[in-house]
């Protein structure tokens, strides 16, 4: 078995209100930041799958990104691979964290 | 004898006792349900309760979505048992795909808990056959993520088929507009209520619990209440099948 690194990255689908979105373009004048627009506020998981192969593993995790991380009626979804990790041990899938207990 | 009710009780629900209380004042057995239960213990129907199930993370009632009981009141439904889900219940219900469509963050990004007037549009739903199609009814908000949210199409057809259950109104009477006062959380067409295409679940962000008896202000929420409990009552006998969709 290998281990396998993903990123999740759910925003919301076109059309759908976005109202932190319209926030962050509403303090935009505050940093005296002009020409930007169209600011869609989504969230982003990472996460290790353990599975055989690299196919498996991305079957996992958009799995999860469909059922779970997303709803369909108003989030589009995009699993991200971000490579196979060498070790056994999750926590060295990423770097060591001051709250990894 | 009194017809059993089951409230579900999730890690962060915190309605549940007063919905308990509710029920007993509206003539139901209460009966409490764990989350991590798959049994519904033979009630005659499912109340599940608002609060913030599993913390909200990720969205508002999608992890509750996953939790035995509510695989359970799934099959329930799926046999025409008689749910209705209030606020964080409805949030739960809707991720579950047991009511159609989403509850989108509030369109002001802020928690709201005050007073609103809704009206039901049907008064022939298990949910509201005490309750006068158009009465105003006041009872509490109290929710972050309340704004329904479904494509035009959806809309169109929940509106055809009758399965908008409750709008909110002005104290007049008025339905509201997406950016009215009246509309707590820029809810798409005003919805405030839906009832899925069976007819036997429900789900409301307003909470009827929170205004059951005079004591509290408003006791307009006891007529949905015991619109259910007397449905329930029925359903246990055999002597009612739900009213779909028209």
């Amino acid at each position: 078995m290998s281990h396998f690194r993903f990123a999740i990255n759910v925003t919301p689908k076109p059309g759908i209100l976005d109202p932190q979105g319209r926030a962050v373009e509403g303090s935009l004048g505050h940093l005296g930041i002009t020409g930007v627009s169209d600011v869609r506020v989504g969230r982003r998981v990472e996460l290790t799958v353990e599975a055989a192969d690299p196919a498996m593993a991305f079957a996992t995790a958009d799995r999860l990104a469909s059922e779970m991380l997303s709803n369909p009626l108003i989030e589009a979804y995009a699993v991200e691979e971000l490579g196979a990790t060498s070790s056994i041990t999750s926590s060295a899938a990423a770097p060591a964290s001051p709250d990894a207990d | 004898m009194a017809v059993r009710v089951g409230v579900v009780v999730f890690p962060g629900s915190n309605c549940d006792r007063d919905t308990v209380h509710a029920l007993a004042v509206a003539g139901a057995e209460p009966v409490v349900l764990w989350h991590e239960q798959a049994s519904l213990d033979g009630v005659a129907a499912v109340v599940l309760p608002g609060g913030f199930a599993y913390g909200d993370y990720v969205r508002a009632g999608v992890i509750a979505r996953f939790s035995p009981v509510v695989r359970a009141i799934a099959g329930f439904a799926a046999e025409g048992g008689l749910v209705l889900g209030i606020c964080n219940g409805f949030q739960v219900l809707a991720e579950a795909g047991l009511v159609p469509g989403a509850l989108l963050r509030n369109r002001s990004l802020r928690f709201v808990g005050r007073e609103v007037t809704i009206a039901a549009l049907r008064d022939d739903t298990p949910f509201t056959r005490s309750v006068a199609v158009g009465a105003p009814l006041r009872m509490p908000v109290a929710h972050g993520e309340g704004c329904y949210f479904a494509d035009e199409t959806t809309l169109d057809q929940l509106e055809r088929d009758g399965q908008v259950l409750f709008r909110y109104v002005d104290p007049a009477g008025t339905v509201a507009g997406p950016t009215d006062a009246a509309n707590p959380n820029g809810s798409l067409r005003a919805i405030a209520g839906v009832l899925n295409a069976a007819g036997n679940v429900a789900g409301l962000m307003p909470h009827p619990e929170r205004a059951a008896e005079g004591i509290l202000g408003s006791d307009d929420g006891m007529g949905i209440l015991r619109s259910l409990v007397d449905s329930a009552a029925l359903a246990a006998h055999g002597r009612v099948q739900p009213v779909g969709a028209r």
